[in-house]
């Protein structure tokens, strides 16, 4: 089984980001970025999945700038075998990267192809679920565990208020949250391993994708500073308030 | 649990500017002899630059030695220098010194305002370039050695063990690197460099070494405000006049202002913090009238060497060398090290490169200190040694005195003054010693540690070993806090060390290790030495932006 | 402009986010439709025709239905999108798990777990896990949007919508649900819970914490969590952790009893709703951010706020 497993490159999440003074974006300039770590917990699951001799071949392919040739080479570090770069400093936004991935799954024909949840820079939470419509494939999002045999995916899912566990059919998409797993330290040896792992380019147009953006950003803004709210007196007085002003009790 | 291995023919520790011109200058040496050496280098940050911070104005002559075409290139260097200004600062006032009575060491005419940080990040490209293997996330941990007790590499920490020192789930063992020659290039007290030098008795002949901590913030200000290449330095307030200390803020591109202070560290008074002595420093009009209606935007504390000349250890052990401020090439008289450190780099791996084009391996690279005798690199630090001793000495005599060295010897007077006590030795008890009253942070201008340390985007796995090693546990109560009231509460930029208890009457050490952001004051310090900064995690640490 | 929302609900009832998508699209403008997708759901559809500015509600009560299995509701939802210029639910996981689909379906853009509506096509989201909030317009016909339900206070009743029913859409039957595990008895989830009540230094051993704090957590439904400084002290475990380097939470309630409000605590609740800080010292940080300040001794008041609570 052939397991495909898309990777993003986004700032470090240690990283504190800051809006730049003209409003139009975060400021990126010379941070340090780092693949999603929703995306490593991805392949990391497909990794196991080959050493547990289920799959065969994990291939990860990420989307956009030159750098994310790093991303991809950390990727084959933690274990992946071969990486596909979709070249294009186009500004992706999840539909059309749901295009690309799906024109690389159409070549690739993997069973499986596991997304993190999503990017912790847009935040967006859309592209494997999307990617998962526009192939008609069965989904597993937020999952905490994941179980394939006999020609299934038995996948539990972490949903608000407890856990889920569904059964699909394979090809399916799986969508990873934080408690799947723990990804490994890439290895010195394994680092270096990867440097000479395939990595193919490719462009958006090789692919016959539409990349164009949809969402256009208008502007970007600190969120409003929270302010210091009323000292209440008592007891009393701060229930009186949650009930009646906040209505949170 | 035994470690793999691998060979290389020169393994650099540490992805500064000193161990990346070493490396680079060995690969350039390489392919002018149409030879071929591999260069591993391994840099604890998580990339080239997270580690790095510096003021920074930078002398590009070793740049332009190392890469002629640095500009064409794209390194950023940005901000020529446009204007210096030199102050002694009052509380309220500031007197500022006529730029015709200033020594040479303070004229930055040449010179760029620059991110060291970025610098490295340009030359670590560079490195790559040239075929360096260069490895970030993974942290020197161990110095190897060959039976004949020559240095054969280092060893990469381990991965993955817990607090308790158990393997966790995916632990991994640190690989060895074997060389035919070890770089050392991790800083100011630099961890292995402190092994190396007692273990080699290095030090011997030479002053101890002296130092300062560097504390820094980023701001981005009002274009109004802003005067790009526009450098200011200023001596006197807050520092009394028994502290070696001085503070700076660069105008560099982008609206940005780099603003910090320096402090020495062999200043007495415990209840010194030079953290809050850098928060008050920026309330001074002169500095304040640039920070108003503007923006911080990054903060991090380093230590710097500033011995100088005397306190210069020998550089060279069988089978290694230090390289940069791990041996402490640092210029205090001209506030720069970033190209005392390249130079250094350079000459280290132009001899480390003519043993190897002779089949020796694991020997004393004696051609590095003999080339440093004949260069600039000791010229310049010639000139500057009575610096520091004289700045020691009180800010109106040492100026005095070191004004004249300067320009009435041109700094070859006939004295070398030496560092007679380590810093370490000259803390006073609390009880002797003033207390002083700092004012609570603003929020605006001045800020308290927590939330400084927050932006220079530190982080550390929580459940690995503490990596600050007290050698007596009991020490910290039964000394430090009976005598000097615990100055690593004060010290320690980054609110790793908290005293807690005392109310009831249970005080206790707290060791908050996540914080660290890896200045090393702490090391430097604490009185009786007690504190024994190791290396953790590889990749773990600071992540400074643009500093 | 007409706008349909995709209901919330568990097919006996309505649940409370579907409200505050209600109240997103009142903000929108237009007419608003409600579309309930379950099985036995009839009750649904009743109480989604009482909310005040239903015009419609559409019911498809299908078996296939019953789990609201992602596939199966987006295809429906697909299946009737014709005449909607917005298809919006609520970001809850439900909602988040079907509607990119739908996007993806109707080759359109998804506009993610909005806080506000700037105009028809313009809205305002968070990004870089809410330190920054980036207003976006959407240029595609149609616009398919998630909601964070506390951004919007949910709407009341008083309506009286008609309820129409639909022709169930295709089965894909690709996935099946095998268990569903909701821990309503046990104290929240962290991460999921409503309300939070959260301890810090100030709570002075674990014993007290446990003593004090439980009762409270307990009578409002509320989980327990604990400032960096309460679990390095060794008062709770590391999983109560709330901060920078421990869970990021958003709760509509977040009660802070004896934390001073370090900046890395900040970052891990600064998006709750409502922060309520407890704490004797008058100049700890957590007031500057308080929306309700006590400034009292926590061993007195914690034991009357617990009585008071009904």
């Amino acid at each position: 089984m052939k397991i495909l497993v898309p990777v993003k490159r986004v700032v470090d999440y240690n990283v504190k980001v800051r809006v730049k003074a003209d409003g139009t974006g975060v400021d990126i300039a010379n941070v340090k970025m780092s693949m999603n770590p929703f995306d490593e917990i991805a392949v990391e699951e497909a990794v196991r999945l080959k050493e547990a001799g289920i799959a065969t071949e994990v291939v990860v392919v990420s989307a956009g700038v030159a750098g994310c040739q790093e991303t991809l080479r950390t990727a084959m570090a933690i274990g992946a075998d071969r990486g596909i770069l979709v070249e294009t400093d186009v500004d992706l936004q999840p539909l059309a990267v749901a295009k690309l991935i799906k024109a690389v799954a159409d070549k690739e024909q993997p069973q499986l192809v596991i997304f993190g949840k999503q990017a912790i820079d847009d935040d967006s939470n859309q592209t494997g679920q999307m990617f998962a419509a526009l192939q008609g494939w069965p989904q597993a999002t937020f999952a905490s565990k994941v179980v394939i045999a006999d020609g299934k995916a038995s996948v539990t899912r972490e949903v608000d208020g407890g856990l889920e566990t569904l059964a699909l059919n394979l090809p399916a998409v799986v969508t990873t949250d934080l408690r799947l797993n723990e990804p490994r330290y890439a290895t010195l040896p394994n680092i270096m391993k990867a440097k000479k792992k395939p990595l193919d380019t490719v462009k958006p147009e090789d692919l016959g994708v539409d990349v164009a953006p949809r969402l256009k950003t208008l502007k970007v803004a600190e969120p409003a500073k929270r302010q210091a709210g009323v000292k209440v007196a008592d007891v009393a007085d701060l229930v009186s308030k949650l009930k009646n002003e906040a209505k949170v009790i | 649990m035994q470690r793999d291995a691998m060979e290389f023919d020169v393994v650099i520790v540490g992805g500064g500017p000193a161990g990346l011109a070493s490396a680079i200058r060995l690969k350039q040496l390489a392919a002018e002899n149409a030879s071929d050496i591999n260069v591993c280098l391994i840099e604890k940050g998580s990339e080239i630059g997270a580690h790095i911070l510096s003021g920074a104005v930078m002398d590009p002559r070793a740049l332009t030695e190392l890469i002629p075409d640095w500009k064409d290139l794209g390194a950023p260097l940005n901000a020529p220098v446009s204007e210096d200004r030199f102050f002694f600062f009052s509380e309220t006032g500031a007197t500022k010194i006529p730029n015709s009575l200033l020594p040479q060491c303070f004229h930055n005419e040449g010179n760029y305002v620059i991110s060291l940080g970025n610098v490295c990040r340009w030359l670590g490209e560079q490195a790559e370039a040239f075929g360096v293997e260069i490895y970030p996330g993974f942290a020197g941990a161990e110095v190897l050695f060959d039976d004949h007790g020559a240095v054969k590499g280092v060893a990469t920490g381990d991965m993955g063990r817990r607090h308790d020192g158990s393997e966790g789930q995916n632990f991994q063992r640190g690989m060895e690197l074997h060389a035919k020659y070890t770089f050392f290039a991790e800083g100011c007290r630099g961890h292995l460099g402190k092994q190396l030098i007692e273990k080699f008795d290095l030090n011997k002949g030479a002053d101890h070494q002296t130092y300062g901590i560097g504390i820094k913030e980023l701001w981005e200000i009002q274009p109004d405000q802003h005067q790009r290449g526009l450098v200011v330095h200023s001596g006197g307030w807050p520092m009394q006049s028994d502290t070696y200390g001085g503070g700076f803020l660069y105008h560099l591109e982008n609206n940005q202002v780099a603003v910090g202070f320096v402090v020495g560290l062999g200043y007495s008074n415990p209840h010194l913090s030079p953290f809050e002595e850098f928060q008050r420093y920026k309330t001074h009009p002169e500095i304040r009238k640039f920070l108003e209606g503007g923006k911080r935007i990054a903060y991090g504390a380093r230590a710097l060497t500033a011995g100088g000349l005397q306190s210069l250890p020998k550089m060279t052990f069988p089978g290694g060398v230090l390289v940069g401020d791990d041996a402490g090439f640092l210029n205090a008289a001209r506030i720069k090290g970033s190209h005392t450190a390249i130079k250094s780099g350079m000459l280290a791996a132009e001899a480390c490169f003519a043993a190897l084009a002779g089949e020796r391996q694991r020997d004393e690279l004696t051609a590095y200190p003999e080339a440093y005798k004949n260069s600039w690199l000791y010229d310049e630090l010639y000139k500057a040694r009575n610096f520091k001793p004289w700045m020691t000495k009180g800010l109106k005599l040492g100026s005095i005195m070191f004004g004249i060295d300067q320009i009435v010897f041109g700094g070859k007077a006939p004295w070398t003054l030496r560092h007679t006590t380590p810093d370490h030795a000259k803390l006073m008890p609390a009880s002797k010693c003033p207390k002083i009253e700092y004012p609570k942070p603003d929020g605006l201008i001045t800020f308290d540690r927590l939330s400084s340390v927050f932006l220079s985007s530190t982080n550390h796995e929580e459940n690995q070993p503490c990596h600050l090693q007290l050698k007596d546990a009991s020490v910290p109560i039964s000394l430090n806090l009976a005598k000097y009231d615990a100055p690593e509460q004060r010290f320690c930029p980054a609110g790793v060390y908290e005293i807690l208890g005392q109310e009831e009457g249970q005080p206790r050490l707290q060791i908050n290790a996540q914080n660290c952001v890896h200045c090393k004051s702490c090391d430097i310090k604490d009185p009786t030495q007690n504190i024994n900064w190791v290396v953790p995690q590889g990749g773990e640490g600071p992540t400074y932006p643009n500093m | 402009m007409t706008i349909l929302v995709i209901a919330e609900h568990d097919n006996q009832s309505l649940k409370a986010a579907t409200k505050n998508a209600v109240a997103a699209a009142a903000k929108i403008g237009g007419e608003i439709h409600v579309l309930v997708a379950g099985a036995g759901c009839a009750g649904v559809a009743t109480e989604a025709a009482k909310l005040a500015g239903v015009a419609k509600v559409k019911l498809a009560d299908a078996a296939h239905y019953a789990d609201q299995s992602a596939e199966n509701v987006a295809a429906l939802v697909v299946a009737n999108a014709a005449g909607y210029s917005h298809i919006v639910a609520p970001a809850t996981t439900a909602g988040k798990n079907f509607s990119p689909r739908v996007a993806a379906l109707l080759d359109v853009a998804q506009i993610s777990e909005i806080v506000a509506v700037e105009s028809a096509d313009t809205f305002v989201r968070p990004i870089y896990a809410g330190n920054a909030l980036a207003t976006v317009q959407s240029t595609d016909a149609v616009k398919v949007i998630t909601v964070r339900t506390t951004a919007f206070e949910a709407v009341a009743e008083g309506g009286s919508a008609a309820v129409e029913n639909l022709a169930a859409g295709p089965d894909l039957g690709n996935s099946k649900l095998l268990s569903r595990e909701l821990t309503k008895s046990e104290r929240p989830e962290l991460t999921a819970a409503k309300i939070i009540v959260s301890g810090g230094r100030g709570m002075g051993n674990g014993e007290n914490y446990h003593k004090l704090l439980e009762p409270l957590a307990d009578k409002l439904g509320a989980a327990l969590g604990a400032s960096r400084a309460a679990v390095d002290a060794g008062f709770v475990p590391n999983d109560y952790q709330v901060g920078q380097t421990g869970k990021i939470v958003a709760p509509e309630l977040y009660i802070a009893v004896g934390i001073s409000g370090a900046i890395q605590h900040l970052a891990g609740m600064k998006d709750s709703k409502v922060i309520v800080a407890i704490n004797k010292d008058p100049e700890a940080p957590i007031f500057q951010v308080a929306d309700y300040a006590l400034v009292a001794d926590l061993f007195e008041v914690i034991p009357q706020f617990t009585a008071a609570v009904a």
